[in-house]
């Protein structure tokens, strides 16, 4: 298996620059999401990595060994693509020896491989069937055995469970977890899904204009998102987002203020802000809760309108519009007795929120305080 | 109203197709009609069917027995299959690499290529004879080839270069991926999948090829070189004209071009590409 490394990597078409200096470490049998809103180079990064685009600047290095000129075959990869992109004309089996067969690969080889490709992924029973004789779901498996035959170093997905309807997907994505621990291989995946990324990802890269945002692990990103986007993007429903006005500032937390009687102690690092600063809090919809009891209590709290209700069954999301205008969506378990109209306040968990400063960049929480807040509110 | 309405148009579109295609049969019936007719029979009643004292097979008898026929006949299937293949190979391949690579002239090749639809071919008629006389290839059924790709190439390049555009570019790069090269990538992947325009784009080319009569006149008029078409005026002379032999010429010189019609045709089937992609 393989590590990949990419130190300044970029990619222009004529003078738009498309991807700026991107740095990223994979390691070995390491299986990493790139993921991004459309337009964001996620699937241009993974087409340069597979050698169907030229590297416009930068280094990319598999195994140590530098491979910004060598052709597609000879990085040691196998794309999956989300179009499956079978050949139509051959068999199931054809498909799968193809790439093995243009090697010079023997007969019993292709066929032992092909057959343990086949039998791992539940396809054996199709494999003189023609791709427009497969559902879609049978399709993908056999694109993905097309990849595993060839025995690659490193496997390159790219959105290949975006074809698939909602129930396929979950299983298919289950079944590739599986499948990326049993060959133990190094992986990555495009994915403009969020939930696709969270579960599937050891690793996940948030890509936004050409630019790694953040990479970490999936919690990580949840908990510690580097910036506004990496917190509006991970997690659905998206987070909240309130202006408000940082008053003190120290490393241990700050004191924000939304408007008088609306505000609170947040601990992350403030070291940085000034007292003054317009700052952002960033709120995640299941830390906002229908407050009870004393109308007057201080603390973080909205009072405004229920505009719209979504019952999830296990779940139920509160939208809420206060006086001022803002929008806030609450997420809280089990069904509610609230209907649309009606006026509630929501309180805000003050250890849990989010911070960021006027260029969007988010000032580090206190670790302490993020096990504390989730353990009371478990 | 609307049910009657549309099986009042599907009567009118059947009604023009039918009686085209009844102008456009009635005379190859006709020549086929006649040829299996004696010469009293064909001038008596040139509408009938051939009855018992009319039928006859003397014409076919004097062409089959003929073996300068045999000859002009493998003379077209030369011309005509050389220059099949010719075309569609190197058209195929001009298609490909007009629009699966960006190179500098790319453009302006294609514009080129696309200018000898516009101009026909006959324009050229002398310069030609001129060429071909010097390079000493008059009389030779090189020379027809040679013409005939190159009348028949823009058209193919043309319409092959909408099919190949087509193929999914995933296809491609999944080709790629799986290390195959580039003449493979056009020979195993893209040529089946646009088997159906190749067919349709060899049923366009190789019948004005068949029929022609103008370059085969000017170019390889020999006994040697003669192709069916222009043999078949031997047998229409000055004072008279042997009718017998001038239809049973005729309808056997279809035959080749139905037999390969009906071997085209069956690769006229759309929707080859089901299944690549999503």
């Amino acid at each position: 298996m393989a590590q990949v490394q990419l130190s300044n990597v970029s990619k222009s078409y004529g003078s738009s620059q498309v991807l700026h200096g991107i740095d990223l470490q994979i390691a070995d049998g390491e299986l990493v999401v790139l993921v991004g809103p459309s337009g964001c180079g996620k699937s241009t990064l993974l087409r340069m990595i597979c050698g169907l685009e030229d590297i416009t600047g930068g280094e990319l290095r598999i195994d140590d060994r530098v491979v910004n000129e060598l052709p597609p075959a000879q990085r040691g990869i196998a794309m999956v693509f989300q179009s499956y992109a079978l050949y139509p004309h051959m068999t199931v089996r054809g498909n799968m020896a193809f790439g093995l067969k243009i090697h010079g690969a023997d007969k019993a080889k292709r066929d032992a491989r092909v057959l343990a490709a086949a039998k791992a992924l539940h396809i054996d029973h199709l494999l003189d069937r023609r791709p427009r004789e497969l559902s879609g779901g049978q399709r993908q498996r056999v694109a993905i055995g097309r990849a595993i035959v060839r025995e690659p170093r490193l496997f390159l997905f790219d959105e290949p469970l975006s074809n698939l309807d909602a129930a396929l997907r979950v299983k298919t994505r289950i079944e590739l977890a599986r499948l990326h621990r049993e060959l133990a291989a190094t992986m990555i995946y495009v994915t403009h899904d969020q939930v696709e990324a969270m579960t599937l990802g050891d690793r996940i890269v948030v890509m936004h204009e050409g630019r790694i945002q953040q990479a970490g692990s999936p919690l990580e990103l949840y908990e510690h998102p580097a910036n506004r986007f990496v917190a509006s993007f991970i997690g659905s429903p998206t987070i909240n987002l309130v202006p408000a006005t940082a008053q003190a500032c120290s490393a241990a937390g700050a004191r924000v203020q939304v408007h008088a009687g609306c505000e609170a102690d947040i601990p992350v690092d403030a070291a940085t802000l000034v007292p003054g600063q317009r700052v952002e809090l960033g709120i995640r919809p299941e830390h906002l809760h229908v407050a009870e009891g004393d109308a007057s209590a201080t603390g973080l709290r909205f009072g405004g309108e229920v505009t719209l209700i979504e019952q999830l069954g296990e779940s139920h999301l509160l939208y809420l519009r206060c006086a001022d205008g803002l929008e806030l969506v609450s997420r809280a378990p089990g069904h509610t007795r609230l209907r649309m109209g009606d006026r509630v306040a929501l309180e805000a968990e003050a250890g849990l929120l989010h911070v960021f400063d006027a260029n969007g960049l988010a000032r580090r929480r206190q670790a302490a305080a993020i096990h504390s807040g989730v353990g009371a509110s478990g | 109203m609307k049910r009657a309405a549309s099986i009042g148009r599907t009567a009118m579109v059947h009604l023009t197709l039918g009686g085209y295609c009844l102008l456009v049969l009635c005379p190859i019936a006709l020549v086929l009609l006649n040829s299996f007719k004696t010469r009293a029979g064909i001038f008596d009643h040139p509408l009938a069917l051939p009855a018992h004292d009319t039928l006859s097979l003397a014409g076919y008898a004097k062409v089959l027995g003929d073996a300068a026929i045999g000859h002009m006949f493998l003379n077209s299937l030369i011309v005509t299959g050389v220059a099949l293949v010719a075309i569609l190979l190197l058209g195929a391949m001009a298609a490909w690499a007009l629009t699966e690579y960006g190179f500098f002239g790319n453009r302006l090749l294609a514009l080129f290529l696309a200018f000898g639809i516009m101009v026909p071919i006959r324009l050229g008629s002398v310069a030609i004879l001129q060429e071909m006389v010097a390079l000493d290839l008059v009389n030779t059924l090189t020379a027809l080839v040679l013409v005939y790709v190159a009348q028949g190439l823009p058209l193919a390049v043309m319409i092959l270069s909408e099919f190949v555009a087509q193929v999914p570019q995933e296809l491609k790069d999944a080709a790629r991926c799986d290390g195959v090269g580039e003449y493979r990538i056009f020979f195993q992947v893209v040529l089946p999948l646009i088997r159906p325009a190749v067919a349709t784009v060899a049923v366009f080319t190789m019948v004005p090829i068949w029929n022609d009569l103008w370059f085969p006149l000017i170019l390889a008029p020999s006994e040697q070189t003669q192709t069916i078409t222009l043999g078949v005026q031997q047998f229409v002379g000055q004072f008279a004209t042997d009718w017998n032999a001038v239809l049973a010429a005729l309808s056997l010189a279809v035959l080749p071009i139905l037999v390969l019609y009906a071997v085209f045709s069956r690769q006229l089937i759309a929707g080859i590409t089901a299944g690549a992609v999503k």
